[in-house]
């Protein structure tokens, strides 16, 4: 490991990271899903695997090594020599993680009644169903 | 593990085998959250992310069908855009602060603040909820109006089919007429 941090010195750098890598790699396998896909099922699985990763970097960043959960001693005051992990991230995410259900379930209605307008949630069967309606 | 069942959703077709899976990637990543010290982001996933989403998913799946269509072309420039973005934000990955490091600018804010007064001016133990109500209740209330936007949404959406479908093609709603172009030569 020393030989390859001095030959590469962002390797350190990289490993101590991980946890954005984890994200991009996340947040990119959504996407791909997203935009590569033609099953709307599919896409708003793939939507909810980027959102996780949205998730996940903001739960990462509000982690300090050696911290433990905000919840505070029984008479309301921080423990004495306890470090606490960030709780601003976790409120934000658990907004943000009812507000994904909610789009979800907004997406799977519509995609519900694509399919009884259409017969169809693959994007290009609709699309070749619109161009004919279309001409 | 997170990233293979990632990978997983990605390559399988079966989509109830791929909305299990989201499932278990879900509790997955509530396990994660857990070890992140993010108690109650993890339960929160576990049942909303894991259970309902799950659930939502399966019955929409009973009624759109579960079998995805063979892609009709190799996706090449997808995969390019995506590993074009993904390099993009590696390449701005490089300027976030290090993990872990209690003197990052995340924790010197309101953190701080949030730690020591919250049991004094709110008086709940728990600093997660004691944010989440108060200090940025604003927050949570247009979190439930979001929530109340979305049930309203998808009453329209799926109520609106129901009463089209009672009522026959022949009512001439706008929903139909879709229909009738699919039936047509």
């Amino acid at each position: 490991m020393s030989w390859a941090q001095s030959a590469f010195p962002w390797i350190g750098h990289v490993v101590a990271n991980y946890n954005y890598w984890i994200v991009i790699v996340l947040m990119m396998t959504g996407f791909y899903v997203l935009i590569s896909r033609g099953n709307l099922i599919k896409k708003l699985v793939g939507l909810n695997v980027f959102q996780t990763s949205v998730f996940l970097m903001y739960i990462t960043m509000g982690k300090i090594t050696g911290g433990t959960a905000p919840i505070l001693g029984s008479h309301g005051e921080p423990v004495p020599g306890v470090l606490y992990s960030n709780p601003l991230p976790h409120v934000l995410i658990l907004t943000a993680i009812v507000v994904g259900v909610a789009t979800t379930s907004v997406g799977l209605a519509l995609a519900v009644r694509i399919k009884e307008a259409y017969g169809t949630v693959e994007e290009d069967e609709i699309n070749a169903l619109d161009a004919e309606a279309d001409s | 593990m997170l990233a293979a069942a990632g990978i997983g959703l990605a390559k399988l077709r079966n989509l109830f085998t791929v909305v299990m899976l989201a499932g278990v990637y879900s509790l997955l990543s509530a396990g994660l959250f857990t070890v992140m010290d993010a108690v109650d982001v993890a339960f929160t996933e576990a049942a909303v992310g894991a259970g309902i989403s799950t659930v939502l998913f399966l019955a929409a799946l009973v009624l759109v069908g579960h079998r995805e269509k063979k892609p009709v072309r190799a996706p090449v420039l997808p995969l390019v855009v995506v590993i074009v973005t993904g390099a993009a934000l590696a390449w701005g990955m490089i300027d976030l602060p290090p993990f872990g490091d209690p003197d990052n600018p995340v924790h010197h804010h309101v953190a701080d603040h949030y730690l020591q007064e919250s049991g004094h001016e709110i008086g709940v133990p728990n600093v997660v909820t004691a944010v989440l109500a108060s200090y940025r209740g604003y927050d949570t209330m247009g979190e439930a109006t979001v929530v109340f936007t979305a049930v309203v949404g998808v009453l329209l959406l799926l109520g609106r089919g129901a009463q089209g479908r009672r009522t026959g093609p022949e009512a001439g709603t706008g929903l139909s007429e879709p229909e009738a172009g699919e039936g047509g030569p």
